[in-house]
């Protein structure tokens, strides 16, 4: 068994910072995560929850988002609690945090405190505008992020018109991002200090890691002088269509010889290679009346036969799938897309596992989220000998 | 200063949006990175416009936003040299990247079963839409068919609307962002083990794993999540309001007592606050309606930047929803220098977004633009190679480095 050879201590809340963790300790890290005694992460009261009964040791956004960690109970505004807390720090690899800018230094838990504590510690500071700049300090959820970074504003794409409001994206996409960014720029600062570096501080703006996402479309304003939006490109790409049995699919349109796949998925229908509908300019000018038409075929066929059909003949199409789509998708199914985790609370799911695989290391199995302080014994044992903790 | 991946080379196969985004990230860490790709079949992001063939391969801006810092050499894949000449620039390399339709390098004779007897611990990464193994491995797909089997177009956009298949771009943006990903923690594995991988990424995977949170309501109760836009299953008020701009919006999203206290005295403590139906979250909740006509009203007559100046001086969480030229011009954004200014000899100068990780000891940024197709052939040919100056002009020639 191989495992990611380093200690990460978080003291992150809710999506953002813990995906972070995640995506380390899902590879091994020992993931030491830091929650406030009594209370935890706020992700433990979001749920859901099995039955809607609110349990936090239950609930699914948490046992998600920290397979593999390990938790302790800290109150780091109490003084005893922080030198806990700096002993578990003197020797880590990383200290993921997503407090607000200034916050950590008011309490002596600042970068250059930490520096001087270890310097080989790399700190990741997750924040929704960054250390620096104006706004800091401004404060966000979710849905300000998204709409902050530019994303919102292109959504939902395809509006009929300026009068449908900008929109976020599903879930918490934009925190997955920014933890994505912060977990890659951990790594690489891990990386260069394990090749002759030295520890360092990496400043993750959640803002900045979305717009980065974004930078196809928001280049457009240079293109066109004007900034895109959300009613459409006024290009032929794609279109959504409902099915037989009321599920959704995609069917591509961006190219002669995906039409020409579609087209005889379709069976061949003769107005397809007639006028106006035989070109791409055609169909691009006249895409209402496609569409119609596109949507009258949908009609007749069930989302999986429209999928295989569309794709046996070569052309891109596929099913707007809901969770239960998701978990019964074939592909997903013999990918391994899914893991069973059993939690002593929760009892036995299936997670959607990491989509990275290492087929060259032999990861041990993942333990399930765990419940509040549930290590505060095996991990404070050496740094207070006479103390005992409880959640 | 040099990046954290100072050292690391890149053979970059990548083309269309997924491949090249990564490498472009890798190349902003600081890795050398060469794209290798040929005239006889140009990179389609260079080739195509949204309105057809471009007739300028230099002149596609959004080549350039994915291409950034980047080195090109011209090679047919095609030719038996252009093979030999590919195998060689791996034998030098830590990285290999690719995200042709699985089975095609292969074909080539350039999978990781053939690269690895080259180079022991190459680390390769392959991206396709469903993966290379499978029943569906051989299926096409674009951007938006990973949001959909991703499972995010079903839940972006309005509940009494159809699913949403989100931005052209965003689902490889990910899948690229996740190889990234990929590649480090590949690297970080090569450090400790001596050992590297092949690492076969479906997009439709990594998109799904970015809403794992949002599957285990099915997972617990055989239920699936619908979308809900910009609403909030316990926070009210928790929308995007009219702002009196053209098409200016505000999001503001209340979750705490704080920040309720703070939206009222932004509000100016006006007296149906009081009401007994608004003095709990719930009840906020319940009657969140009748809150966002209320905000609704506020904003109005306010730009969205003045919104946002009443409502952070009080602690709310508040942004605009930023248009493009909001954030090329943005002052934070521009005091941080989260966007920079590229040169690129046919584009001009263009303002693009820099690099989304800040570190204090080895920087990330952008190191040049977009190269010109074939840009670093002689250098990379003649320098790393060491092929004679003879040499190449015949490979140039034979169309083998084309």
């Amino acid at each position: 068994m191989e495992a990611l050879n380093i200690k990460v201590v978080e003291l992150a809340d809710f999506v953002a910072g813990p995906y972070c963790g995640k995506l380390l300790s899902d590879f091994g890290a020992d993931v030491i995560k830091i929650e406030r005694p009594g209370v935890g992460d706020r992700s433990r009261q979001a749920g859901p929850f099995k039955d809607d009964v609110p349990n936090p040791e239950a609930s699914g956004t948490f046992l998600y988002l920290n397979t593999n960690k390990r938790s302790v109970t800290l109150d780091i505004e109490d003084e005893d609690d922080r030198e806990i807390l700096l002993g578990l720090l003197r020797d880590a690899d990383v200290f993921i945090e997503d407090s607000m800018p200034g916050e950590l230094a008011r309490l002596g838990l600042g970068y250059e405190d930490l520096r001087r504590l270890n310097p080989r510690l790399v700190v990741t500071s997750i924040t929704p505008f960054g250390q620096t700049g104006p706004y800091r300090d401004y404060k966000a959820h979710h849905l300000n992020l998204y709409h902050a970074s530019g994303q919102g504003y292109l959504l939902p794409m395809w509006a009929v018109d300026l009068n449908v409001p900008p929109c976020q994206g599903p879930g918490y996409l934009g925190y997955f991002d920014g933890g994505m960014a912060a977990a890659t720029a951990t790594l690489a600062a891990l990386f260069a200090r394990d090749a002759g570096g030295r520890g360092q501080h990496v400043d993750i703006s959640v803002q900045h890691a979305m717009m980065n996402q974004e930078r196809s479309q928001l280049r457009r304003f240079f293109d066109d002088g004007v900034s895109p939006n959300r009613t459409g490109k006024g290009r032929l790409l794609e279109s959504l269509v409902e099915c037989k049995d009321g599920e959704f699919a995609v069917v591509i349109l961006s190219s002669q010889q995906q039409w020409e796949g579609l087209w005889r998925a379709m069976g061949k229908p003769e107005w397809g290679m007639q006028p106006p509908f035989d070109t791409q300019k055609g169909r691009s000018d006249n895409y209402h009346a496609l569409r119609l038409k596109l949507a009258e075929w949908a009609r007749t066929v069930t989302q999986d036969e429209l999928f295989h059909s569309v794709q046996r003949e070569g052309s891109a199409a596929a099913p707007i799938l809901t969770a239960e789509g998701v978990f019964g998708f074939e592909q997903y199914r013999a990918r391994g897309h899914f893991v069973s985790i059993e939690h002593p609370v929760a009892g036995t799911l299936e997670y959607v596992r990491q989509p990275t695989r290492l087929p060259n290391v032999e990861l041990p199995p993942l333990r399930p989220a765990p419940l509040l302080g549930q290590h505060n014994d095996d991990v404070l044992a050496g740094l207070v000998p006479s103390r005992t903790r409880a959640g | 200063m040099p990046g954290p991946l100072n050292g690391i080379r890149v053979i970059d196969f990548g083309h269309v949006l997924a491949g090249p985004w990564c490498s472009m990230q890798l190349a902003s860490l600081g890795a050398e990175v060469i794209k290798v790709e040929t005239r006889s079949r140009p990179d389609e992001q260079r080739a195509h416009h949204g309105s057809g063939v471009a007739a300028n391969l230099e002149s596609n801006s959004n080549f350039f936003e994915v291409n950034l810092g980047k080195k090109s050499v011209a090679l047919d894949l095609t030719t038996a040299r252009g093979k030999e000449l590919a195998k060689a620039l791996v034998a030098t390399a830590d990285i290999v990247l690719e995200n042709m339709r699985p089975g095609v390098m292969t074909k080539l004779g350039l999978d990781y079963d053939e690269l690895v007897k080259i180079k022991p611990d190459i680390i390769m990464l392959s991206l396709s839409g469903f993966g290379a193994t499978g029943p569906l491995r051989r299926y096409a797909a674009y951007n938006p068919c990973f949001t959909s089997v991703g499972g995010v177009a079903h839940l972006t956009g309005y509940a009494e609307k159809r699913p949403n298949t989100m931005t052209n771009s965003g689902g490889d943006a990910r899948a690229g962002t996740a190889a990234v990903f990929s590649a480090l923690i590949a690297l970080k594995f090569r450090q400790q083990t001596g050992k590297g991988q092949w690492i076969d990424s479906s997009s439709c995977e990594v998109i799904n794993s970015m809403i794992g949170d949002q599957m285990m309501d099915f997972a617990m109760n055989g239920r699936s999540p619908r979308r809900h836009g910009n609403s909030d299953a316990i926070m009210a008020p928790h929308g995007v309001y009219r702002c009196a701009g053209e098409d200016e919006w505000i999001s503001v999203a209340v979750g705490s007592e704080d920040e309720w206290v703070g939206l009222l005295r932004a509000l100016g403590n006006p007296a149906w606050a009081g009401e007994a139906r608004f003095a709990t979250p719930r009840g906020r909740w319940e009657n969140r309606a009748e809150l966002d006509a209320r905000l609704s009203e506020w904003a109005a007559d306010k730009t969205y930047y003045q919104a946002m100046e009443l409502l952070q001086a009080q602690g709310v969480p508040a942004t605009p929803s930023f248009k493009a030229q909001d954030l090329f011009t943005d002052p934070h954004v521009l005091e941080r220098g989260a966007v920079q200014d590229v040169e690129h000899p046919v584009l001009g100068k263009r303002t693009t977004i820099a690099p989304p990780y800040r570190f204090s000891d080895t920087p990330a940024r952008i190191r040049s633009g977009a190269p010109l197709l074939g840009e670093d052939s002689e250098a990379v040919f003649g320098e790393l190679l060491g092929l004679a100056p003879g040499e190449i002009a015949a490979l140039v020639a034979e169309k083998v480095i084309y």
